[in-house]
């Protein structure tokens, strides 16, 4: 379980975070919502540890990352796997050393059992018979799912998916949600999605915050979202005409 | 002030939590053969010509018979050694391999994969950097070493085919009044104009913030920064070690 406690950031005086608290629970997917521009992926970077918060503290396990020393937040950083926006591949590396990545640096396993973890991996997001691609020469789609092959890898407790879906066909973005859910429920991590994509939020949002200027409007799950009552989440939920129609109903 | 402050705490940064001395050995080997060996035919081409036309020029100014033609390489000789092949190759390699650095970390930042690493728990500047560096302090004075042979070759051949000096003449130049202290301060030279390149460069790239244009424009800074303290600090130590 990831548990955050007040968490703040400004840039340059501007406020993009205010006093958000919450907690992201393990086995579920957990969603962040909001529109462009909310600080969504700002509070994800404080979670993570790429941008540090002006206050608040961000628990793992019960593990202060926010206060915890250098060797401290390294170790915790070990055990959280990451699906980036453009999925972050490495250019010079093909599909399997992507993969293989974590695990040349962060473990001493042998290589033919880190053969045997990559192939699992990328079998396990519908991959196969690609491994000596280079990332350059596999579609968006196919990007996201090596990314999260990667983010895997290692067994993380913790995954984080950051617009996992932007960018894709909505057959694959849903194909990428349901990924990432099955993925999260068969491993018992702790999964934290940022997005704004309505599909995300209801096909996986088990749990979802709603993020409105830098504040926490809104915390609940995808079957209570339709009745919130707060104005500025029906307002974003309800951009779609889909979405309208089933209010209606 | 503040950019040197950060460049000061970055290059600080290198050295705290390293990965494993296998990790860096293979990273750094890699670089080696892209810094060093796939710039040996430029260098090797640039020099060839520089050193020609340093011959010819030479010889062009020489015009009093009261002044030998061994005269001729003997200023090349110490041309070479003492600026052509460390700086002028120094201010090639900024622009080759500088802006290549630049450029390839800058887009590793702007495409997220220096947050990849990050989060993974490893020293992304330690990781992509220290093994650039290493591989430039390791390989530039190589290179140095390769442009002074083939400078002086390039001398040689233009020197003795167009008739302006003799073969002996030639030789003769080359060892007469040498002072071999010229090859250490050309090679001291080198490793600072390596680190220089490389430390700035990568550091320019690693900051890169924005998309595809701030990476041109880091690269470009990239170049331009190196330059000026290859130029600057080629000043310094020619104060310092070439006193009469």
């Amino acid at each position: 379980m990831i548990k955050i406690n007040r968490i703040s950031k400004s840039f340059n005086n501007k406020v993009i975070l205010s006093n958000i608290s919450g907690e992201f629970e393990q086995g579920k997917t957990n969603l962040i919502i909001g529109s462009s521009g909310t600080g969504k992926s700002v509070l994800l970077k404080c979670i993570v540890g790429l941008l540090q918060p002006d206050s608040g503290n961000v628990f793992y396990d019960l593990r202060n990352f926010t206060e915890a020393d250098k060797e401290m937040k390294a170790e915790i950083r070990r055990e959280i796997g990451m699906l980036f926006q453009g999925g972050a591949l490495f250019d010079s590396k093909n599909v399997e050393k992507n993969v293989m990545f974590p695990l040349d640096v962060l473990t001493t396993m042998p290589m033919d059992e880190k053969l045997e973890r990559v192939n699992f991996c990328l079998r396990r997001v519908g991959l196969e018979n690609i491994n000596s691609k280079m990332p350059s020469e596999i579609s968006g789609g196919m990007k996201k799912r090596v990314g999260i092959a990667r983010a895997i890898v290692n067994n993380p407790n913790y995954l984080f998916c950051d617009e996992p879906n932007s960018g894709l066909d909505p057959q694959t973005a849903i194909l990428i949600d349901e990924l990432i859910a099955e993925i999260t429920h068969e491993f018992n991590i702790t999964t934290t999605v940022v997005t704004h994509d309505m599909n995300s939020v209801m096909g996986i949002g088990e749990k979802i915050m709603f993020v409105y200027k830098g504040i926490k409007l809104w915390e609940g799950s995808n079957a209570e979202i339709m009745d919130s009552g707060v104005k500025e989440l029906d307002d974003f939920v309800f951009t779609n005409k889909v979405m309208r129609s089933l209010k209606g109903k | 002030m503040k950019e040197f402050g950060q460049y000061v705490m970055f290059i600080g940064s290198l050295f705290v939590r390293r990965e494993t001395f296998k990790t860096y050995y293979k990273l750094t080997l890699d670089e080696c053969i892209l810094i060093g060996v796939k710039s040996i035919s430029l260098v090797a081409l640039v020099s060839f010509f520089i050193g020609a036309v340093t011959t010819v020029q030479t010889a062009y100014n020489l015009v009093s018979p009261l002044i030998p033609r061994f005269v001729i390489s003997e200023v090349v000789r110490e041309m070479t050694l003492l600026e052509l092949a460390p700086t002028i190759i120094a201010l090639i390699y900024a622009g080759k391999i500088g802006s290549s650095m630049a450029g390839g970390l800058g887009t590793m930042r702007i495409t997220e994969q220096i947050d990849a690493l990050e989060v993974m728990g490893i020293n992304s500047s330690s990781y992509l950097v220290l093994p650039k560096i290493t591989a430039s302090i390791l390989t530039y004075p190589l290179l140095v070493i390769i442009a002074g042979v083939c400078a002086l070759t390039g001398g040689y051949l233009v020197g003795t085919i167009s008739g302006v000096v003799t073969p002996n003449d030639f030789v003769y130049g080359l060892r007469y009044n040498f002072n071999d202290f010229n090859i250490t301060f050309a090679l001291i030279k080198s490793f600072v104009f390596a680190f220089l390149i490389s430390s700035i460069s990568s550091f320019k790239g690693y900051y890169t913030q924005g998309g595809a244009l701030e990476v041109g424009i880091a690269s470009t800074a990239a170049v331009t920064a190196s330059v000026i303290a290859v130029l600057l600090s080629d000043y310094l130590l020619a104060q310092l070690l070439l006193r009469a």
